[in-house]
């Protein structure tokens, strides 16, 4: 046992010496740089929360039980998530390709919602990118969480697809692993701005 | 395992054809090719920039001269700057990576070979991007750090500012990229035995610059975002009338800015912890406190961004708490002096040109260091930010630093990657000339920063005593130009009749000397099995106190190297950067062809994640 | 001792004496020339203050100065000595594998500390000091920083005036920064440091000059294509010649009878020109600067030129020319029409 473990250190070219994958570990890096990201993103928000000279305010345009609901949906997503990885690691292909799928549809449900968002405050509230700072700045960072979010939903597809060509098994739950974890993130990252820009007054 | 036949060293990669050697470096995923496209680039980068400089410095030399005009100089500056930073220390520096961490740490490559490639190519598209502003006559002209609200639509409607900020986000993706790559490589890939404290310096000083890129990285890709999104979406981020504050992107720039730097000369600091060992023949003095300090300072680093705005008026408290967090850096920075003299301290120093060029570097970094505290205290700062003082001081720390350390790696290491010694003659007369110009160029830049000369400024009156030592100045600055010449004559003599190195030349004391030099595709063929940061020395020597030297393995047999896997080449990274450039450059011109590079983009990156989703190879079970 | 491998790739070579001597001659030399070309008294010099503020920072840099300068030269001296002492000498062994010594680095760490703290508190103590309320007693200016020029406002005197500051000597002034373009920064290197001018956010700058004096001033902040160009004069009276300044300001401009500026004075007003100056009784523009005492100001456009008549002629018939990308059009003056335009505004006393 212990030698084909050496065996798969030297065969493997993912699995360093620490015994980590590397693609594992890359993807804790991203994700590190990434909270720097949405960190600055957040900031810029925060410095010019309220300081918009025109325009609708915030809690004007809000729906706030939309969004909760978008926000469950994320929630409710990073469990199928989970779910899919228990099946895959005990090479249930079948369920895990489906619980993948779910959770792809709760994210496009998620994006969906934003979509309508947005559209409504461009169309019943005249919020848009260039009406005022709380335009800018709203719509820049849930924007770019909302493409996070899409990102994540075209490589669940991908993974999906590739479980229904039988491309997809056991061998690869680090591939599925990573992906969740990305999710996972995303996920986390929505709770942080829904709390930042609709929950606090 | 028949089909490991096909990745084989070399196998693919070696090819007697012209194009077939191009198409071999076109599609390698070999991190020691790599390092030498970076490197190679990087120099032509560093020669364009400074071209840019003696046009400066032409200007310059005399008051109301009009060699170039003012839309020219600024120009030339903000090119200068951006050229110097980021595509030439920066890919300098990666070159360095590249080639040496995995050697160093006793790898056969980084952990994703063909992310490393793509993260060249990517680097080389965005470089590309931003000097075709030249072509068009666009070329970007609101300085390297680009304050908002100058660069906005009503103060620079033409395409200059687009070319600086696209190209600057393409450069970023690069990297970043670069940064996960190694951050992994360094965690995940080091041979058995190798703990942290067991890391080579270098490695260290290496390890805390990608930290540094992948943190610091984001809060520009942000500011200039947003940027984008205010000069092409209509956003009002910078927008005074709107309320936006310009200060934003003066904050969000300098949390990446100040980093920056210090990603800037980090991988210097690692150059030199190696070189002077090596010619002393002793171990780095206090190695551990050394790493500690780079830590500290990657650490500092993120919290003194502010000194680069005391004059913006943020208020006593704020000026106070960056003021002393700044003068902080100044100590673990000393520490590191010091214990490089103590490295010195007792050996048995023997003068080759790396060394030289790492003496130079203590010498002058020190020089810079110490105006920079001067700027560290904000009553100080205010008369001398933004005048040639703060020219002098950064290009102390960044030519008399970064540029003499790369340079001494350069030589050290010249004769590992190309297997032949450079000229010590030729490279002395490099850095005595590099020396007295660099010192002629910007020491009296000081004295012009105190008698009041700002910077930016394309012409002077004449009667403000600035002329005698502009013209000194740029006589240095031609003096530093020659003094590169002698290295472009040196590299070509060497090529011509260089020295056959052999494995170990200096005698050096790190694993990337225990093997050929230049190395075999697969690094090592036996991967080591590392008992000490100074592990090659042991096996020479032994541990200086009893331990005997270490006996050599067994020859290496055929069948060993046999099973050896290396990637094989691939030509989706190439693909990938091209698809990428295609999409940003769109920006400018259509939102067609940005559709086009994304669609492309999107397929490219299903492409490049399935090509190894089944390596032929099959896994061992 | 173990001894180095028989097969040394280099034959041992000593330090390099020739070229060491060469660098100390080079030192030796630039070191003399710049005795002899380091003149401290110019015109923008920052070293030599001429106001509160300037001596306050003044003495903080002489501190940092001396020290680092002390620094300094042990650590070049340092590194000279070691790279002597212990060149390598032929047949030398290998030397004793030192690892470090934790008291020393331990001592260094803590003296640099203390360096540092020698720097910190005088500095904090000046940061607060220089930043205090001003005096209501202060004499207020406000400063408008333009591409690229400068106006100046004295609100409780009631002038504009534009690239050219008055002050009186001995009473503090409190210059309140503001900019309707870009950032700039106000600088008057012999008077002190410098503030930025932010567009949309009020910054303020507090000093007491105390030598009267002609000192000139500088945009510092790269504000676009002229900001080289974007200067002004500082002039420092004694307190009697600074009120017969403000009352030459205030007083409506002297009209001349002389025929050609009488004819400037219509094609003045018949033009462009009224859409952006102000003179008072004449004009009301405020794109440009107010031209109600042009005659009055030995130099303009950014205290660029001298205001004689020909510089003005250049000027009015195509002011891109003087001064690149100045935001004055160039509105076809023939040279008939420029004289007069240029004799009336040289009238403006
Ligand atoms: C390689 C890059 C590099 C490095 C390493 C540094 C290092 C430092 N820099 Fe510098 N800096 C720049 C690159 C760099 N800088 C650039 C590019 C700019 C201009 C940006 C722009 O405006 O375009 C800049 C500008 C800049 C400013 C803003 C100036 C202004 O615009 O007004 C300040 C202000 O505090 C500053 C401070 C420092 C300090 C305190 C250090 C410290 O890290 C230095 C520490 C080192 C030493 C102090 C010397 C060795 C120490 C000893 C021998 C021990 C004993 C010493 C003491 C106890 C004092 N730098
Ligand atoms: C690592 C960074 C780096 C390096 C190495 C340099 C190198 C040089 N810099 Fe640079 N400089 C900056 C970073 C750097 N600079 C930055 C960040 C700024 C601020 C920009 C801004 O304000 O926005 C700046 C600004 C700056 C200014 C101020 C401009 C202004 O404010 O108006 C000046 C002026 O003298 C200057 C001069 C020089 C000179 C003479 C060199 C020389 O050392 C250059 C040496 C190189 C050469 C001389 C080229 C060699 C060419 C040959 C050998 C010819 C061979 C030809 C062929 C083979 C075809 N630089
Ligand atoms: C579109 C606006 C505009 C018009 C029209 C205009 N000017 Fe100006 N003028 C300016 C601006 C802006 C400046 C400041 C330029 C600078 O210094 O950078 C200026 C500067 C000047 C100055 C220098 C003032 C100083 O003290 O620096 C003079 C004199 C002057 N204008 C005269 C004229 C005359 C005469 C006319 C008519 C023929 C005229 N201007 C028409 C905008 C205008
Ligand atoms: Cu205004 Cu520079
Ligand atoms: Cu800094």
């Amino acid at each position: 046992m212990a030698d084909h473990a050496a065996a798969h250190a030297v065969h493997d070219p993912n699995i360093g010496n620490t015994g980590l994958d590397n693609r594992k570990v890359g993807m804790w890096a991203f994700l590190g740089s990434d909270c720097m990201f949405f960190g600055s993103l957040i900031g810029t928000y925060l410095a010019y929360k309220g300081k918009s000279i025109s325009g609708p305010l915030p809690h004007e345009v809000f729906d706030i039980p939309l969004t909760s609901y978008s926000a469950a949906l994320l929630l409710a997503s990073s469990l199928t998530m989970v779910l899919a990885l228990a099946a895959l690691q005990q090479n249930r292909v079948k369920t895990a390709a489906r619980w993948l799928f779910v959770t792809a549809m709760l994210g496009l449900h998620f994006v969906l919602n934003q979509v309508y968002e947005f559209t409504t405050f461009v169309l019943h509230h005249g919020l848009t990118l260039s009406t005022s700072l709380f335009g800018s700045s709203f719509f820049v960072l849930t924007g770019f969480h909302g493409a996070h979010v899409t990102g994540g939903v075209i490589w669940l597809l991908m993974l999906v697809t590739l479980a229904m060509r039988g491309k997809l098994d056991a061998r690869d739950y680090t591939k599925v692993e990573i992906a969740g974890l990305y999710w996972h993130f995303v996920d986390i990252v929505w709770i942080a701005i829904f709390t930042v820009i609709y929950l606090i007054p | 395992m028949a089909t490991q036949a096909a990745f084989m060293p070399g196998s693919k990669v070696e090819t007697e054809t012209f194009w077939g050697t191009v198409w071999s470096w076109l599609t390698t995923v070999d991190h020691k090719r790599i390092g030498i496209l970076y490197g190679t680039s990087a120099f032509i980068f560093f020669l364009v920039g400074g071209i840019e400089a003696l046009i400066m410095r032409l200007q310059l030399a005399r008051p109301d001269n009009t060699l170039v005009g003012p839309e020219r100089f600024n120009e030339l500056f903000t090119m200068h700057g951006t050229t110097m930073i980021f595509l030439a220390v920066m890919p300098l520096s990666a070159a360095f990576f590249n080639y040496m961490i995995p050697l160093m740490i006793g790898a056969r490559d980084v952990a994703f070979p063909r992310l490393n490639a793509l993260s060249y190519w990517i680097f080389l598209s965005g470089a590309l991007f931003l000097n075709s502003s030249w072509l068009f006559g666009l070329a970007p002209d609101g300085g390297w750090f680009g304050y908002a609200n100058l660069t906005s639509v009503q103060f620079s409607p033409r395409h200059t500012i687009d070319f600086w900020m696209l190209g600057l986000q393409i450069l970023g993706v690069s990297s970043m990229l670069a940064g996960f790559n190694f951050l992994v490589t360094i965690i995940n890939m080091r041979a058995p035995g190798m703990t942290l404290m067991r890391m080579p310096v270098f490695i260290w000083m290496s390890f805390v610059t990608q930290f540094l890129l992948v943190l610091a990285f984001p809060a520009i890709t942000v500011a200039l975002i947003l940027l984008m999104f205010d000069r092409f979406f209509g956003t009002l981020f910078y927008a005074p009338a709107a309320g936006g504050d310009p200060l934003l992107w003066q904050h969000l720039f300098w949390i990446f800015g100040h980093p920056e730097v210090y990603i800037l000369i980090l991988p210097a600091m690692g150059i030199v912890s190696e070189v002077l060992p090596t010619f002393s023949r002793k171990p780095l003095f206090g190695a551990p406190v050394v790493i500690y300090s780079g830590i500290m300072i990657g650490f500092f680093g993120f919290g003194v961004w502010s000194h680069h705005m005391f004059s913006v008026g943020m208020g006593p408290v704020a000026d106070a708490a960056f003021s002393i967090s700044t003068m902080l850096i100044a100590v673990p920075t000393g520490v590191k002096i010091l214990n490089w003299i103590g490295t010195l301290w007792g050996g048995t120093i023997r003068f080759r040109t790396p060394l030289y060029f790492s003496l130079g570097f203590i010498a002058m970094f020190t020089m810079g260091g110490l105006s920079g505290v001067m700027h560290a205290s904000p009553p100080v700062d205010l008369q001398q930010t933004d005048t040639y003082f703060v020219v002098a001081h950064f290009h102390y720390v960044l030519f008399g630093g970064s540029i003499f350390g790369l340079f001494s790696g350069i030589y050290y290491w010249w004769p590992k990657i190309t297997g032949k010694l450079l000229d010590e003659r030729l490279g002395l007369w490099h850095f005595w000339s590099m020396m007295l110009g660099f010192n002629m160029t910007f020491f009296p830049q000081h004295y012009l920063g105190l008698i009041g000369m700002p910077r930016r400024i394309y012409t002077y009156a004449p009667d403000l005593g600035w002329n005698f030592w502009n013209l000194i100045s740029t006589i240095g600055a031609f003096l530093i130009a020659v003094s590169l010449l002698f290295f472009i004559a040196n590299v070509i003599k060497t090529r011509r009749s260089g020295a056959v190195a052999g494995n170990d030349p200096w005698d050096a004391r790190t694993l990337e000397w225990s093997i050929p030099s230049p190395p075999p595709v697969y690094n090592f063929a036996r991967l080591p099995q590392v008992q000490d940061r100074d592990d090659f020395w042991l096996q020479k020597y032994g541990d200086g106190h009893g331990g005997a030297p270490r006996p050599k393995g067994g020859p290496v047999t055929a069948a060993e190297i046999a099973a050896i896997h290396m990637p094989p080449t691939s030509y989706w990274p190439l693909l990938l950067a091209l698809a990428l450039g295609v999409m940003v450059s769109g920006l400018m011109i259509s939102m067609v062809q940005v559709a086009i590079g994304g669609v492309l983009t999107l397929v490219l990156m299903y492409k490049f994640a399935m090509e190894l989703h089944r390596p032929p190879t099959g896994h061992g079970h | 001792m173990i001894q180095p491998p028989a097969t040394a790739p280099h034959p041992r070579k000593r330090f390099d004496w020739t070229l060491a001597c060469l660098l100390g001659a080079v030192l030796v030399l630039a070191c003399s020339c710049s005795a002899v070309g380091w003149n401290w008294d110019t015109p923008m010099s920052t070293v030599i203050p001429k106001s509160d503020f300037g001596k306050m920072t003044h003495g903080i840099f002489m501190l940092i100065s001396w020290w680092t300068l002390g620094i300094f030269i042990a650590v070049e001296a340092m590194l000279v000595f070691v790279c002597w002492r212990f060149r390598d000498r032929a047949g030398a062994a290998i030397p004793k594998q030192v690892h470090g010594h934790t008291a020393l680095e331990v001592g260094w760490t803590i003296a640099f500390a203390v360096i540092l703290l020698v720097f910190a508190i005088p500095t904090i103590r000046v940061i607060f000091k220089t930043q205090e309320a001003p005096a209501a007693t202060a004499l207020r200016v406000e400063v408008v920083g333009k591409q690229w020029w400068w106006e100046f406002r004295y609100p409780q005197f009631k002038i504009t005036t534009a690239n050219e500051l008055h002050l009186p000597v001995g009473q503090t002034a409190t210059f309140q920064l503001n900019a309707p373009d870009v950032i700039h920064s106000f600088w008057m290197p012999q008077l002190g440091g410098k503030r930025d001018v932010v567009p949309h956010r009020m910054n303020q700058l507090t000093l007491t000059p105390d030598t009267p004096g002609d000192y000139p001033g500088q945009c510092a902040e790269y504000c676009g294509m002229s900001h080289a160009n974007m200067r002004f004069r500082v002039i420092v009276h004694p307190p009697a010649e600074f009120e017969k300044w403000v009352k030459s300001q205030q007083a409506p401009p002297v009209e001349s009878a002389d025929a050609l500026a009488q004819q400037g004075k219509t094609i003045f007003t018949q033009s462009a020109c009224v859409g952006c100056h102000t003179i008072t009784g004449i004009s009301a523009g405020h794109i440009g600067p107010d031209l109600t005492h042009f005659a009055s100001r030995a130099r303009f456009a950014g205290s660029l030129m001298e205001s004689t008549p020909d510089n003005l002629v250049k000027w009015i018939e195509n002011p891109d020319h003087m001064k690149p990308g100045a935001l004055m059009p160039n509105l076809g003056m023939t040279g008939e029409q420029s004289k007069a335009l240029a004799a009336f505004l040289l009238s403006l006393k």
